[in-house]
């Protein structure tokens, strides 16, 4: 039996689940295949969190106007999808005549793009914004913000299928095959029989594309290392921190940004690599994270490490050309009829997800008529979190449900109130990463050493998955290989 | 949010809370609260079921549960306040304890709190292991949570990192369940727990134990397939060309334990570098009149032994407090040759005796309290041990000033 639809997406990453949300706007059917076992299982939850202003991108490009477009309309998406951000604004720090010509033509460009908010400001300026960045002056960018990229893909998601779209988890996408007016696609040991398809694997959006019938691309995946930090340290950072950028190299050198739950996290490195799913840290790059990165912020130092993490941009500019290469959104109805493709959505594909998602139904549009989604709801709510709270309103959390009262994650004051909701949510957790990515726990100091076990009973009696079939992250990544002593 | 009066607020009802609430019972002090976030008291023991608890306190050999029983069934049969799952989530300078539980937020006032919330382990992040990030890489406690409390196997073939007391006793823990463990990997050039742990959990099973040897890539994209070993040379750098692949499902993390400071952060009680614990005179108070501080919380221990006896000798400490007549502490005491020394400061009016740990393996040393340049008490160690803690007593009448104290550890 075939499962059919009207619309399939495929990949469940923060582009796939924003074309998800907005295309929910309309009567289809949509359904979303996703390879992992979860979402957040590659770069959209391995990446800076920041929303960007758009000067870093060439005028007229889709980037440039896809980011300053993105970041115009985050406000009103971020509470809509009850996102966590932050407007903190963003210094890119210069030391020498040179980085200060830079800066000025960075100015300029993201002004040609159309950001608002930019100054060139001095020493005290900086010490005034942010007491612990080092620099002798820096452009300081207004409309630059941060953001959780987890509760924003989550968000997206959740609010997508809560509108009707279907999302399938384990269901890589084998074959792809064009029928005389539909696509038939093979995922997850399932047919799926559709007339549209839209491309947004990211890595491996050029096999996708590939099989589409679309040839000619190649992702070259560049890896970028961070170190996270521990939230004690959060205060001395207020605001991102960047150095001036080197365009050659293809990323926006080693930077510093808070989260938006409080932590700084070191990085991103830049490197190219053989493997798509190489999600390693290296000796090396470490090393470089800690000297660069006390270049701008002294404070840098060991004691502070809570985790280190690796993510990989999906870059169509490969090592020798460096730089950027432009968004591809295409149509292309010679060789591919009513497929949407979408490759190299790299930095600043978070901030631009939803203008991405708007083009692609403006490519749809312009040879299909789509019909509004009268029951629509727009809105998505996060539980509340409680160490957000003021001591009254924590009382009152636990009166309404005790399960507030219970401590699970101690180093980030987790209760199992929120726990449960990462489990029953209307994209629920399967997996213990998946829980970590939903409510934080796992996220503190002490990286699991308390909760982890009390998430896998959760997660076990919840889900009536066995020890054996639990996962940590990815498929085959299980945690145990079943009792100590059989009962 | 209103409070409720109580004289004495402790925070963990793991061996110190316990030795510290019973030593108050038994002076006759009633008004004690025990807040303990799990649902059951005795701490980290319940998992350790190991014997070896015990010979210093009791005079015998006992399990963990064994040893936490002692005072656990004495504190329910007194009747004792122990209020479980309750997780203390705010601690102020001006002694206010707010905890979260399913019933509400409990808040008090306490004339005293005593910090007893033990330690934490230190993880894979907080090491910057290189390599990727597989299912199967455990601390050695949450290894053994799963194992002795959750009924559940966490893998087949174990290579351990570090030689803490926990992991070795680990590495037998798994051989006894059926793993393999391949070996115990130590960075330093010496153990770091303690000799007869290497004995009765490696040696006795046949588990080599490499010493200057550290982890320096972690493999597998979905379960650890293998880590990488290398040599180190004195300074912990690994020395190229030493490395070695060893295939395994399961990564045994037992790498130091941290203090686990948070409340006394939030209170704004001073932290020693050094311990990672707060800074504590003589009576185990911390740098807010009123909080105090002992245990693992404090500093790490090699032996619950010496938990129970510092949280007895804290109890008394509170109780001069809530009298009213605790001394002052103005004397600084500091170490050489050793790690750290508890407690920070002295009054010099009555007897004391300071703990520390070695630097490192010592044959045939002395230690010595000096000030004013000249020893004012010395004891001879055949031999001394990063692993082990040691102590030394300084009698009253030897002070001679209220200048600062050096405890110099050194080969005699």
């Amino acid at each position: 039996m075939n499962r059919r639809f009207d619309l399939v997406i495929i990949g469940a990453g923060v582009i796939g689940s924003a074309i998800a949300r907005e295309l929910s706007r309309y009567r289809l059917k949509i359904g979303v295949l996703e390879r992992g076992p979860d979402l957040l299982g590659g770069t959209s939850a391995r990446n800076s969190g920041v929303l960007h202003a758009g000067f870093n991108n060439e005028p007229g490009s889709k980037m440039a106007r896809f980011c300053v477009e993105g970041n115009r309309a985050f406000d009103r998406i971020a509470a809509e999808l009850d996102v966590p951000y932050k407007r903190t604004g963003k210094l890119i720090v210069g030391f020498t005549a040179d980085d200060y010509d830079r800066l000025l033509a960075l100015k300029a460009r993201g002004e040609q793009n159309g950001a608002p908010g930019f100054e060139m400001v001095g020493r005290e300026r900086i010490r005034e914004l942010a007491p612990a960045v080092e620099g002798e002056f820096a452009l300081y960018s207004g409309s630059t913000g941060i953001l959780s990229p987890f509760q924003y893909t989550l968000g997206l998601a959740e609010n997508a299928a809560k509108n009707g779209a279907e999302f399938f988890f384990s269901h890589p996408v084998t074959e792809i095959t064009r029928t005389k007016d539909s696509w038939l696609l093979a995922a997850g040991g399932e047919q799926f029989e559709t007339r549209w398809v839209v491309n947004a694997a990211g890595l491996f959006a050029d096999r996708i594309s590939d099989m589409l019938g679309i040839p000619g691309y190649e992702i070259y995946p560049c890896r970028g290392e961070y170190f996270l930090l521990d939230p004690r340290l959060g205060p001395m950072l207020p605001l991102p921190a960047y150095p001036v950028p080197n365009y050659k190299t293809g990323g926006l050198g080693i930077h510093l940004t808070p989260t938006v739950d409080g932590n700084i996290m070191v990085g991103p490195s830049n490197e190219y690599i053989d493997g798509r799913e190489d999600y390693a840290v290296t000796q090396k790059v470490m090393d470089l994270l800690i000297a660069d990165g006390s270049r701008i912020f002294p404070h840098l130092k060991r004691e502070f490490f809570i985790r280190n993490f690796s993510g990989i941009r999906p870059k169509l500019s490969g090592k020798k050309t460096g730089g950027y290469h432009d968004f591809v959104i295409e149509r292309r109805d010679d060789l591919a009829p009513r497929a949407v493709n979408l490759v190299g959505i790299e930095s600043p594909g978070l901030t631009a997800a939803l203008p991405i998602a708007h083009e692609v139904i403006r490519l749809i549009r312009e040879i299909e008529p789509l019909e509004q989604n009268p029951f629509f709801d727009p809105i998505r709510r996060r539980i509340p979190s409680f160490r957000d709270k003021t001591p009254e309103q924590q009382a009152e959390l636990i009166r309404q449900n005790p399960d507030y009262g219970e401590i699970i994650c101690r180093c980030e004051t987790i209760t199992k109130a929120e726990v449960l909701a990462a489990l029953r949510s209307p994209l629920p957790a399967r997996t213990l990463t998946g829980v970590k990515y939903r409510c934080r726990a796992m996220m503190g100091r002490c990286q699991g050493g308390y909760c982890q076990t009390r998430l896998a009973d959760l997660l076990m009696a919840e889900t009536g998955l066995s020890r054996e079939e639990l996962l940590y992250s990815r498929e085959g990544s299980w945690l145990f290989i079943g009792e100590v002593h059989p009962q | 949010m209103k409070a409720v009066e109580k004289k004495i607020v402790i925070i963990g009802a793991g061996p110190t809370g316990l030795a510290a609430a019973l030593r108050l019972y038994d002076r006759g002090e009633r008004d004690i609260v025990l807040l303990e976030r799990e649902r059951e008291p005795g701490g980290i023991l319940r998992q350790c079921i190991h014997d070896g608890f015990g010979l210093t306190r009791f005079g015998e050999t006992l399990s963990g549960p064994e040893y936490a029983a002692r005072f656990t069934e004495r504190a329910a049969g007194l009747g004792l306040e122990i209020v479980t799952g309750a997780t203390v989530i705010g601690l102020t300078s001006g002694r206010v304890v707010t905890a979260a539980t399913r019933e509400g937020l409990r808040v008090y006032r306490a004339q005293a709190v005593i910090l007893a919330m033990g330690c934490r382990e230190r993880t894979r992040g907080a090491l910057s292991i290189p390599g990727r990030r597989p299912s199967g890489v455990f601390t050695a406690g949450v290894a053994q949570t799963y194992m002795n409390l959750k009924n559940t196997m966490v893998g087949r073939e174990a290579v351990i990192l570090g030689s803490g007391d926990i992991g070795m006793i680990m590495a037998r823990r798994l051989t006894l369940e059926g793993a393999h463990v391949k070996a115990v990997f130590e960075i330093q050039p010496y153990p770091s727990g303690l000799p007869r742990n290497i004995e009765q959990c490696l040696n006795d099973y046949g588990i080599p134990l490499y010493l200057s040897h550290t982890v320096t890539q972690i493999n597998g994209d979905s379960r650890l397939s293998s880590v990488v070993v290398s040599e180190v040379d004195g300074a912990r750098r690994p020395i190229p060309g030493t490395e070695r692949e060893i295939p395994c499902d399961t990564l045994i993390l037992s790498v130091g334990l941290i203090p686990e400071n948070e409340l006394t952060r939030m209170a704004g009680a001073q932290i020693d570098p050094g311990t990672a614990g707060a800074v504590v005179d003589e009576h185990y108070q911390t740098s807010i009149p009123g909080i105090f501080s002992a245990g693992n919380v404090l500093h790490v221990h090699d032996l619950v032994d010496f938990v129970s006896l510092e949280a007895e000798a804290l109890a008394d400490s509170v109780l001069e407090f809530c009298s009213g007549s605790l001394r002052g502490c103005p004397i600084e005491v500091s170490g050489e040759g050793c790690g750290h020394v508890i407690p920070q400061t002295v009054s010099g009016k009555a007897d004391v005796t300071v703990s520390f740990r070695p630097r490192r393996p010592m044959r045939g040393c002395i230690v010595s309290a000096v000030q004013d340049g000249k020893r004012i008490a010395s004891k001879r160690l055949p031999r001394a041990n990063p692993a082990e803690m040691e102590r030394l007593s300084i009698p009253a009448a030897a002070f001679l000033s209220q200048s600062p104290i050096k405890v110099v550890l050194q080969d005699d």
